[in-house]
């Protein structure tokens, strides 16, 4: 059994439902029309280029390739991470911060999950580490996002509290205890909804992949269990480190509250 | 004990002077002339340039959580971290006997922080910082939201803290209250002041 092939044609076919949606916003007034039609344009195109890309990516088997590709991914994720965020660290951290997790903790479970999980041959085939890097990313990313609003949010909040807490005598690790607690606790609450919905409510993206090309349910389910481990796993240890490394920015080496280091509210 | 030598908080002029055990300093001045931003600095939570000394150790000698578990600044309005009093109290056995020189039941320790009024909280506040005997006491108006009668209370255990040996830097906008306290007073003009002084001279 094989994937059936979709014409160009069967994308208008799909695309009509849009337009559907088009013509909707045109006759109420909602004037989402033209936000939908960009919005429509550049996923197309953003897939299709994907496709491309990896299409050509996959065929050279090279290590070089595959970690071009991955460097840009873990890139444009943290230009993402720092768009998200509502009060920035000052300068370079901005993006510095971000980055850094995912580079570490998604370039590590992403190796992890491939090298050593799965074993394709050759180890760094990019037919399984781009993919599974996407997945991780995107989940790291949503993780490391939430853990730094909960904590940069907890930080300009309780302030006066955090202070307190210094002016007597506590380090700066013990002054953020509650908050860095919530920020990680905020930052897990995602996945642990999807973990324990995934297949009753929602069949996750990749089964539905999987299932779709062809392959036995059973051996999809398989994939998406390891996948849901590692993502899970992956963003834990992102939204810990981020929690982490945000406190050492938001204080200083005197252990005095830094709220200096965030960028000024936009 | 306590020695500020050439001490630059921002928007003041370089101070330096020193507050001997027993002893206590008054710091007055009208709002905003920088009375809280000293005592921070004092207590590192600032970052200021020059030098502050207790008994020879300069505050960069030691990691700063060292260094405010010996000298401690009290905000006048206390912050909470916890619902309930007790969960900001070091296990002391002192602590009711602290409680109970500013005429306070040790039951308030179970009480939640938002139910407390604005003197009690002070009061906590105080005893917080002296719970763990710190060195030298950097109070800022610690009997602002208090009556008369607290405020004496306040002002005894504030003495016997001297008498301990403890140094204190008293921030007070109450002149019969630096007349009991205060051994020594420091006058800190408001900037506009400051900025016509320079200009004359």
């Amino acid at each position: 059994m094989s994937t059936i092939e979709l014409s160009n044609f069967d994308l208008v076919l799909a695309a009509l439902l849009l337009v559907i949606n088009g013509a909707i916003s045109l006759a109420f007034g909602m004037r989402l029309e033209a936000r939908l039609a960009i919005a429509a344009v550049r996923m197309a195109v953003q897939l299709a280029a994907v496709g491309f890309v990896l299409k050509f990516v996959f065929a050279q088997t090279s290590p070089l390739w595959t970690l071009l590709v991955a460097v840009v991914m873990v890139l444009v994720a943290g230009f993402e991470l720092a768009q998200r965020q509502e009060r920035r660290f000052a300068g370079w951290w901005a993006y510095g911060l971000g980055n850094a997790t995912l580079l570490l903790v998604g370039g590590l479970a992403t190796l992890y999950a491939v090298a050593v999980v799965i074993g394709p041959q050759p180890w760094y085939a990019p037919r399984y580490v781009l993919p599974i890097l996407g997945m991780v990313l995107g989940n790291t990313l949503t993780s490391v996002s939430l853990a730094l609003q909960t904590l940069t949010e907890g930080a300009e909040r309780e302030r006066a509290a955090i202070e307190a807490r210094i002016a007597l005598g506590a380090t700066r690790f013990e002054a953020f205890a509650a908050v860095s607690r919530r920020a990680i606790r905020t930052a897990m609450m995602p996945l642990l909804n999807t973990m324990s919905v995934a297949g009753i409510v929602t069949l996750p993206g990749m089964m539905t992949g999987q299932i779709l090309a062809g392959a036995d349910p059973a051996e999809a389910a398989k994939y998406q269990i390891m996948i849901m481990f590692v993502l899970s796993g992956a963003a834990g240890l992102a939204a810990l480190a981020a929690a982490y490394a945000g406190v050492l920015l938001l204080t200083d080496a005197r252990h005095r509250l830094r709220l200096d280091r965030l960028a000024p509210a936009s | 004990m306590l020695r500020i030598d050439y001490l630059q908080v921002p928007g003041l002029p370089a101070l330096s002077f020193e507050v001997p055990a027993h002893e206590c300093l008054a710091v007055e001045g009208p709002s905003g002339s920088g009375k809280t931003r000293l005592l921070r600095a004092i207590a590192d939570l600032d970052a200021a340039q020059g030098y502050v000394y207790l008994e020879a150790v300069e505050r960069r000698e030691l990691p700063g959580p060292e260094w405010r578990r010996r000298v401690r600044y009290a905000s006048a309005e206390p912050a909470w971290w916890g619902a309930i009093a007790r969960e900001h109290f070091p296990v002391s056995a002192k602590l009711d006997r602290l409680l109970s020189a500013l005429a306070l039941e040790p039951a308030i320790l179970d009480r939640p922080i938002a139910e407390l009024s604005t003197g009690e909280r002070q009061r906590l506040g105080l005893v917080r910082a002296i719970a763990d005997e710190p060195r030298v006491l950097l109070l800022d108006e610690p009997t602002s939201a208090l009556d008369a009668q607290a405020a004496a209370l306040a002002e005894e255990l504030i003495k016997f803290q001297m008498l301990a040996g403890r140094s204190v830097i008293l921030v007070s906008h109450d002149p019969a209250q630096i007349a009991r306290l205060a051994h020594a007073r420091l006058l800190l003009a408001d900037e506009a002041t400051r900025k016509a002084e320079s200009a004359a001279a």
